[in-house]
């Protein structure tokens, strides 16, 4: 008796999660706890085509900017990438509102362990991580809120670029190459399948992204193509060991009209 | 059951209060000082693995002398606290003026309730923004006692002493290796002897970075910054 107390603490190995102090101490802000409407009665807002390529630095994550609800556009500026951390970032797809509810729960995470532990999670570790939150969501993607993110980032002890796909279980599978999620991923997917190449740069693998944004922009109709109206174009990111970066617009849009102005003068991907 | 022996209020807070200030005095002290782009902290502390300094949230840093493991609790106590108001709310309504708050409700409870008091003194430093917003600096002591500090403040060992050296060599916007420099020398200000950079431990908050403004100035380029200044 009277050791309990100091035993506890060597196991409650969950110190450092942030989910787990939500869930001890502010279990109405979890998502995913209260009860949750069926997608049949209400129209949710879904993000579309998400995709990460692997190239020589590191990887690239690419999305297009488009929200539907049925079929009307939501929002035609909508950010479906994010910085996770410092060495990776998450793709989102699926019901818009709980998968950016997600990839904030899940930035927090990452950041409240760095700061607790004093040192980052292995990416396996944040891979992982991510698993288990969107099986924390399997009920309301039960009920038709789906999301599925991808992960992506640069592995330090293994100085390479790597991704991560999952399903509504919370499946986990790593892809070596290249993957895309989201209503045009089935295009994208194609279309990197042809064009991805070993060892790429970084300029090529921009445009292989776009490349595939474009394409999946073409055959669905949910995602969104380049805006030359509006000046709205892709988000693209590359996440190498110097850390995660934008690519500026500027270069995006110079990219997206290389491309659009190559398939007009031949024909191809038309 | 034998009554247990009557102390007064007074003889047991001034008990406590010793305790409390014996346990921190045998400790080695830090200092925090306002320079041109941010904050330094800067700390005597041969380890490189268990820090006194640490980051907290986006703009507020977190400091303790005394017993590790007490304020090592309270430094997670700061990230919890904060981490959690900041999901519920946004980044920017994280403050450190409520945090240092909480650590003086903590300290002061603790102090009053418990047999021990912590043997601890923590600083929460806040970096002010490009658009005129002031860094704040506060100081809590082991009773929950709490001061906003300007410009500079130390804590630990001989606190005093080194409080009275900055007074006198304090200069407004100062580079960051001239800040280091003083806060090195007012360290040394009551020991008589040198500190090289690696008997020291060393942080900023930096206004220029993005969003995290906190960076640890690591061994090397504190060597060179030492080195540059002289």
């Amino acid at each position: 008796m009277g050791d309990g107390r100091w035993r506890s603490l060597f196991n409650d190995y969950s110190n450092s999660s942030f989910v787990e102090l939500l869930r001890r101490e502010s279990p109405h802000l979890v998502p995913g706890l209260g009860p949750t409407p069926t997608a049949e009665s209400f129209e949710p807002v879904h993000g579309t085509t998400v995709l990460s390529v692997r190239f020589r630095d590191g990887v690239i994550m690419a999305g297009d900017r488009q929200a539907t609800a049925g079929y009307q556009v939501a929002s035609r500026r909508i950010e479906k990438i994010f910085k996770s951390d410092e060495l990776s970032g998450v793709g989102i797809a699926g019901a818009a509102g709980p998968a950016m509810e997600m990839a904030k729960l899940f930035q927090t995470e990452l950041e409240h362990y760095e700061k607790v532990e004093g040192e980052n999670l292995s990416l396996e570790g944040k891979a992982n991580r991510l698993s288990q939150m969107i099986r924390m969501n399997l009920p309301a993607a039960m009920q038709g809120l789906v999301v599925v993110p991808i992960f992506a980032g640069f592995d330090e002890k293994a100085g390479t670029g790597r991704l991560f796909k999952y399903d509504i279980t919370g499946g986990r599978y790593e892809e070596t190459n290249y993957d895309a999620q989201g209503s045009g991923s089935k295009d994208a997917r194609d279309s990197l399948k042809k064009l991805w190449k070993r060892d790429m740069s970084r300029d090529e693998a921009l445009r292989v992204s776009l490349e595939a944004l474009i394409d999946a922009a073409d055959e669905d109709v949910g995602t969104g193509g380049p805006d030359l109206v509006r000046g709205i174009f892709p988000s693209v990111k590359t996440i190498t060991r110097s850390g995660f970066g934008d690519v500026a617009d500027d270069e995006v849009r110079r990219v997206c009209e290389a491309i659009l102005t190559e398939r007009t003068r031949t024909g191809n991907g038309a | 059951m034998p009554l247990p022996y009557y102390v007064s209020p007074e003889q047991m807070m001034k008990d406590k209060a010793e305790y409390a200030r014996k346990g921190i005095s045998r400790g080695r002290s830090l200092v925090t000082l306002e320079f041109g782009d941010g904050i330094l902290l800067v700390a005597e502390n041969p380890s490189t693995l268990l820090h006194k300094i640490s980051e907290i949230y986006d703009r507020i840093a977190f400091a303790g002398v005394g017993k590790y493991n007490e304020f090592e609790n309270l430094r997670i106590a700061g990230i919890r606290h904060a981490d959690v108001k900041g999901y519920s709310y946004s980044r920017g309504d994280v403050t450190a003026k409520a945090l240092a708050n909480a650590y003086s409700q903590a300290l002061g409870n603790i102090f009053t309730q418990d047999i021990k008091p912590f043997e601890v003194e923590v600083l929460v430093a806040e970096v002010g923004d490009g658009n005129g917003a002031k860094s704040e600096i506060y100081h809590i002591l082991y009773d929950g006692t709490i001061e906003d500090e300007r410009n500079y403040a130390a804590m630990g060992g001989q606190s005093d002493e080194i409080r009275r050296f900055l007074k006198d060599h304090y200069k407004d916007t100062m580079t960051l290796g001239e800040a280091l420099q003083l806060g090195v020398r007012a360290l040394t200000v009551t020991q008589n002897k040198t500190l090289t950079e690696r008997d020291l431990e060393v942080a900023v908050l930096d206004r220029n970075k993005a969003r995290r403004k906190f960076r640890r100035i690591p061994v090397e380029a504190l060597g060179q910054l030492l080195g540059a200044a002289q």
